[in-house]
């Protein structure tokens, strides 16, 4: 499937990449070329198919609850970017809008 | 010692008659590692190798040391070492350091292995060539102006080359076993759910296996022994087999073994002659050894590389959201948080990691899930159908791994498809979660053929007893690079 600039401005906004117009561009001709190729499987009929949820036989995977230590604080903060930590907390720029 | 010996278990000899200390081999694997020309490592840390390798005399002084112990390695720089930079080649984990190390790691480390550093590879192992490192391409020690391959390019390199006597990758639709063919050496992707991921930066998290490079097929299964088996940590390994009878079988030929030759695998475009007739050679080598050949049907072979690059860009836009600029790595502030997050990954991420994001992305979002992905996870289990039929038939398919040698530099990094193509013998392999190893068969024009292996699901030791013969029957595995002898 063709698809144009708009399609990708979408997907990188959904994926929160900016992308620079000349990006834009160039990645619209090469993810075209790429969605032809996979339009194939529409050729293989899986009607009485289920997806594949795992290549290994599917269960449940359980370890015993057992108290172990953990990352540390400061090993979790290490490689926090600058102004990214608050005291005992990762700091976020403010999601939600102040009440007038 | 300017050369390092040829194989783990030369290298044991010497380390256990006294003839070289684990110390003298470190020191030689760094100078030669130092003196490399073809940017395969992104981090050498001689301080951390000479301490490990110390430890390793004491232990070897002791006499109670594992195969392992000693043995100077090399790591491929997704896989996270505690204490030493980790970047998976991108700049948007530059410079950062993990605070625990992969239980792969860990369990060589357990070993005495000496570890001397990190290797190049494709930025988030997406890629076929190395081209998309964010530190530059890794190149070919056969011929400097061609890819080693990808996305383990510089473990396929440092081991081709004579730097490390082992290296470990990561393969997801080929790239252990696609740069182990193109730099002339054995690599080799275990089954899914045979090795601990926990601390591997996650790619594909359906497909992601850690995987040994090596100069030999034993040694790929010594390092195996080593790395196999359950971890508390990982919960995709289901099932915990014994792993110290990987070795068992390597001298038992192949003598009545079947082995399957999928006729599609001849038939793909863009197979070079030069590759088709190394491989043609190798299975009249298993048929003079004994094996009997057998022509099968992979029929879905084609669809492979459709399915991958529906499944591998979706699970990767999933696994890749949490380089968000907050917690670690790179950090490029906007005026709100949403926009942080945007120029964080627009400035960190490099155009195939970018790609991929917006095709996983794209082939996720709603409206288009159905007709993409689920439809992608169906033919999965028709691909992964079409592998067990075979399998009640032969015992181990012989292929070609790749169906070119070698290509340029630059060749193909502006033509997405091309540059898929080269997996499109080793990608149905993965999302079948099957074990497969590529040995050297020979040279075209002068550049390493690779010959691919694969077994049934946990049947490493058959995948292993084939290779090992073919190894034995031509030597092909002593075939070495010229460059790699440092000016």
């Amino acid at each position: 499937m063709a698809i144009d600039r708009s399609v990708v401005e979408k997907a990188a906004g959904l994926a929160r990449i900016s992308l620079e117009p000349d990006e834009v561009e160039r990645f619209t001709g090469q993810l075209s070329v790429v969605l032809q190729a996979v339009e194939r499987l529409k050729d293989v009929d899986t009607e009485k198919v289920s997806p594949t949820a795992s290549v290994l036989p599917v269960m449940n995977v359980l370890r015993e609850d057992v108290v172990r230590p953990g990352l540390s604080t400061e090993d979790a903060f290490a490689n926090v970017p600058s102004g990214g930590r608050d005291g005992e907390f990762f700091r976020v720029q403010h999601v939600l809008e102040e009440r007038p | 010692m300017n050369e390092l010996p040829r194989s783990i278990r030369e290298a044991g000899d010497l380390l256990r008659s006294r003839k070289a200390s684990a110390l003298e081999l470190a020191e030689a694997a760094l100078a030669r590692s130092h003196a490399d020309r073809f940017n395969a490592w992104l981090h050498l840390d001689d301080d951390y190798a000479r301490k490990q390798a110390r430890s390793a005399d004491e232990r070897l002084r002791h006499g109670d040391a594992p195969v392992l112990c000693g043995i100077p390695w090399a790591c491929k720089d997704i896989i996270g070492t505690k204490a030493i930079p980790t970047t998976a080649g991108s700049k948007i984990l530059e410079g950062y350091v993990p605070a625990y190390s992969a239980t792969v790691v860990d369990r060589l480390d357990a070993q005495g292995a000496v570890m001397l550093g990190k290797t190049n590879l494709d930025e988030f192992a997406m890629g076929s060539s190395n081209e998309n490192s964010a530190f530059g391409p890794v190149k070919n020690p056969w011929c400097a102006d061609r890819v080693p391959g990808g996305s383990s390019g510089g473990s396929a390199v440092v081991v081709a080359a004579g730097e490390a006597l082992f290296a470990l990758g990561t393969d997801t639709g080929g790239s252990i076993r696609q740069p182990a063919a193109l730099t002339g050496v054995v690599g080799m992707k275990p089954t899914y759910g045979r090795v601990p991921r926990w601390g591997v930066v996650a790619f594909a998290s359906s497909l992601d296996q850690v995987g040994p490079f090596a100069n030999t097929v034993e040694d790929a299964a010594i390092v195996c022994e080593a790395i196999f088996g359950k971890d508390p940590n990982d919960a995709t390994m289901v099932e915990d087999f014994p792993n110290d009878d990987l070795r068992q079988d390597l001298d038992a030929g192949v003598k009545g073994l079947r082995l399957g030759v999928p006729k599609e695998y001849f038939a793909v475009k863009g197979m070079e002659p030069g590759v088709e007739r190394a491989v043609r050679e190798a299975l009249a080598v298993f048929e003079k050894e004994g094996a009997k050949l057998e022509e099968v049907s992979l029929s879905l072979t084609d669809h492979g590389l459709a399915v991958y690059y529906i499944i591998q860009p979706a699970e990767a836009s999933a696994n890749l959201a949490r380089y968000d600029g907050v917690r670690f790595g790179l950090r490029v502030e906007g005026p709100d948080l949403v926009e942080t997050y945007r120029r964080t990954r627009g400035r960190g991420f490099g155009p195939e990691v970018k790609r991929r994001m917006i095709l996983g992305t794209y082939a996720l979002s709603a409206g288009y899930y159905d007709a993409y992905y689920v439809k992608a996870q169906k033919v999965r289990t028709l691909i992964k159908a079409e592998y067990d039929r075979v399998f009640d038939k032969v015992d181990a398919l012989v292929t070609p791994t790749s169906p070119t040698v070698a290509f340029p530099i630059g060749a193909k990094v502006n033509d997405p498809l091309a540059m898929y193509l080269n997996d499109v013998f080793t990608l149905p392999v993965n999302i079948a979660g099957l074990p497969g190893i590529s040995i050297p068969c020979g040279l075209s024009d002068g550049l390493p053929v690779g010959l691919q292996i694969v077994a049934n699901s946990y049947r490493e030791r058959t995948m292993f007893r084939v290779a090992a013969a073919y190894e034995r029957a031509t030597q092909h595995h002593l075939a070495r690079p010229k460059e790699a002898v440092p000016a």
